[in-house]
């Protein structure tokens, strides 16, 4: 096991600055109003850094950055880009371990997530998206003997995107790779939450790009994220979030006539099918853990398998062989590499995990595992802890139907095929799923009934470059991590070409 | 005098059980952010981040539809003031699987709540339930690993936008 030391003493692998400006034009620029927040690390609920607290006018000037760097950059050969992107994927995993710290003091999850997922996957999809960038051809057809029809990608210009807090260094990569590789320029407001690792991050590779290629703006979501996705001067707006701001920036960009991809949230039905119950081998073993697996990141993230189905038969044993499991789960100091579970990442996020433990125990749930705040002692004492929680109920009730963005699993059980999948669908959303089957031909027709845009079979939370990831239903609009999403953020030109000499003859 | 918990009026065509109220802190703050904002809004969100929370608005910066359903709509003015209406609003799919439970809007120390007009205090509304009285609730489980969620839980009642 490693400690890490944590940020502002001896011996850590990041140094913070004291105080953080807005990214902009390639450097620091202080925000204009001259008022900074506070970023706090949950692992200990202490202000470790200052922010800028930015307004609209920090946000026109990052878009006057973004547009005078847009056309040189927008012109630049996919293979330059490639080569930018590639040197960023190099530079972050030359520096794993200082931004895996940055991240875990910034958000509260466990170090071991951040070396081993957060982090490389950032380098993976800068990665992926230069050699998709490098791969995409246009198109053309020949309509006639003499008309051709050419279409060429093009990037839309400056785009503006709003980041979550659950991984802020990958869901900004998320949004960053598709749209740089695509030849855009970006003002990209990270969640106030967690404020500060992105820009560590800007640190590190802002030499890279041109100037003015990605610009980021802190603050609030009233006063800079909604100059930044209402604003005339984007031309495409990405969020993840939840529903009302998505529906609410959905209805900026009508207002503009822009296009808007949105993420928000999930509550994915994880199902298990007897029959990995069938030998307690390996894959009992697997699914065990992709059932424990609501645990992961704190269960902060929005395809947690938050609701279990578990077929009857299995009821009782598998779900009491899971119960077990989780009950080991290592709860810690986050920066230590044994730690499995760390800290929620914001106070308020805490209290509202507690009141769903409330109104689940009001509505007649029965409470399985945890339940309660958790008080690590030292110094972690006012970090924000909570024990990995298992509610045995039915699907109506509010605790399978609301994204709890927490480490509590809702569980119940179902008959038969139908049952399973009537109940996975009886949910707004559609982000992701998870089935478990020894048998191909029920796990691929299960795959294919669940109304979500990601299904795991026999697996859970891989989230690998190259798989497209999006929601049906109300998990909003779009795909990311997959060449789809370079569309995202290009135009289609179409040049239609006569290559005839003769007239129409019309005039 | 210290500030009073307000309740909603009810909004819902055919219901006579108000659904939603707000916690003296709430009032306070609201106040204040009236003072500074003018006429407000509630929406209460789903999902995510930032989600299940109520999002406070600019009346009229959300844009519903028939696609939500007003709950109530609280009065923010002391008595004998000029009346101070704001509405809780919510989506119809949401309200489907909410209408059984009692709302009341508190106020906790945290940050950040996507555009929501409280986040630069440093606090946000949080949202604490009750089942309400007036409604069927769920059956107790009899079978512990499962209730039958049909014949348990009556279908909600439709929603009505008004």
């Amino acid at each position: 096991m490693t400690v890490y030391a944590a940020p502002g003493t001896p011996g850590s692998t990041v140094t913070f600055k004291s105080r953080y400006e807005n990214w902009i034009g390639g450097e620091w620029v202080a925000p204009v109003k001259g008022q900074y927040f506070e970023d706090i690390t949950p692992v200990t609920g202490k202000p470790f850094a200052e922010v800028a607290r930015g307004t609209a006018e920090d946000i026109e000037l990052a878009l006057d950055a973004a547009h005078k760097a847009a056309p040189a950059w927008g012109k630049t050969s996919p293979t330059e880009r490639a080569a930018v992107l590639n040197k960023i994927a190099d530079l972050i995993d030359a520096n794993v371990e200082m931004l895996a710290v940055a991240e875990t003091w910034d958000n509260g999850k466990a170090v071991r997530e951040t070396i081993n997922a957060d982090i490389p996957l950032a380098a993976d999809h800068f990665r992926y998206f230069a050699s998709a960038i490098r791969a995409q051809d246009g198109d053309h057809a020949q309509l006639d003997g003499d008309t051709v029809s050419y279409q060429f990608h093009e990037p839309l210009g400056v785009v503006g995107q709003i980041i979550p807090w659950n991984f802020p260094i990958l869901m900004a990569v998320w949004k960053l790779a598709p749209a740089l590789a695509a030849g855009n320029a970006v003002v990209l407001k990270p969640a106030e939450q967690t404020p500060v690792s992105i820009l560590v991050l800007m640190e590190l590779i802002g030499d890279i790009l041109p100037p003015g290629v990605v610009n980021v703006v802190n603050g609030f979501g009233l006063e800079a994220g909604k100059p930044l996705a209402s604003s005339n001067r984007i031309r495409k707006i990405a969020f993840t979030g939840e529903t009302t701001t998505g529906r609410l920036i959905l209805q900026y960009a009508s207002a503009n006539i822009i296009p808007s991809t949105v993420e928000l949230g999930g509550k994915s039905p994880n199902i298990f099918f007897s029959d990995v119950a069938q030998e307690k081998d390996a894959f009992y073993d697997k699914a065990q853990e992709g059932f424990v697996l609501f645990a992961f990141n704190q269960g902060e993230v929005c395809t947690a398998p938050s609701r279990a189905l578990l077929q009857k038969p299995i009821y009782d044993s598998f779900l009491g062989d899971a119960v077990t499991r989780a009950r080991k789960i290592i709860q810690g100091n986050p920066l230590d590499t044994d730690t499995q579970m760390g800290a929620q990442a914001s106070n308020d996020q805490l209290e509202k995990i507690l009141s769903y433990i409330d109104i689940g125990t009001k509505e007649g749930a029965k409470l399985a595992l945890g339940g309660e705040r958790v008080d690590l002692g030292g110094d972690l004492t006012d970090g924000y802890y909570v024990q990995p929680t298992i509610f045995e109920g039915h699907n109506k009730m509010r605790l399978f139907q609301e994204e709890i963005f927490g480490p509590v699993l809702a569980v119940t059980s179902f008959t038969d095929y139908d049952d399973a999948i009537s109940i996975a669908n009886d949910t707004i959303y559609g982000l992701g799923a998870g089935v478990w089957s020894r048998n191909g031909n029920v796990a691929y027709r299960a795959g294919r009934d669940i109304q979500a845009g990601r299904v795991w079979v026999n697996n859970y939370h891989a989230y690998p470059a190259g798989a497209a990831f999006g929601g049906y239903k109300s998990s909003g609009i779009g795909r990311e991590n997959n060449k789809l999403a370079l569309g995202h953020y290009q135009q289609t030109k179409n040049l239609l070409v006569s290559y005839s000499e003769n007239k129409l003859g019309f005039f | 005098m210290s500030t009073p918990t307000i309740t909603a009026s009810v909004t819902i065509a055919g219901e006579t059980v108000p659904r939603v109220e707000l916690t003296p802190v709430a009032v306070d703050l609201l106040r204040s952010l009236w003072e500074e904002h003018g006429p407000l809004m509630f929406h209460q969100s789903g999902g995510c981040c930032d989600g299940s929370s109520p999002m406070l608005f600019m009346a009229g910066e959300f844009i519903t539809s028939d696609q939500d359903v007003r709950l109530g709509q609280f009065d923010l003015a002391p008595a004998d003031a000029p009346s101070q209406p704001l509405d809780f609003w919510m989506s119809a799919e949401q309200f489907n699987y909410w209408s059984h439970t009692f709302l009341t809007v508190d106020v906790v120390p945290g940050r950040g709540s996507g555009f929501s007009a409280e986040a630069p205090r440093g606090v946000r509304f949080l949202i604490r339930s009750e089942l309400m009285t007036t409604m069927t609730p769920f059956a107790a489980p009899a079978d512990t690993d499962r209730v039958d969620a049909d014949a348990a839980h009556p279908p909600a009642p439709a929603p009505v936008p008004s």
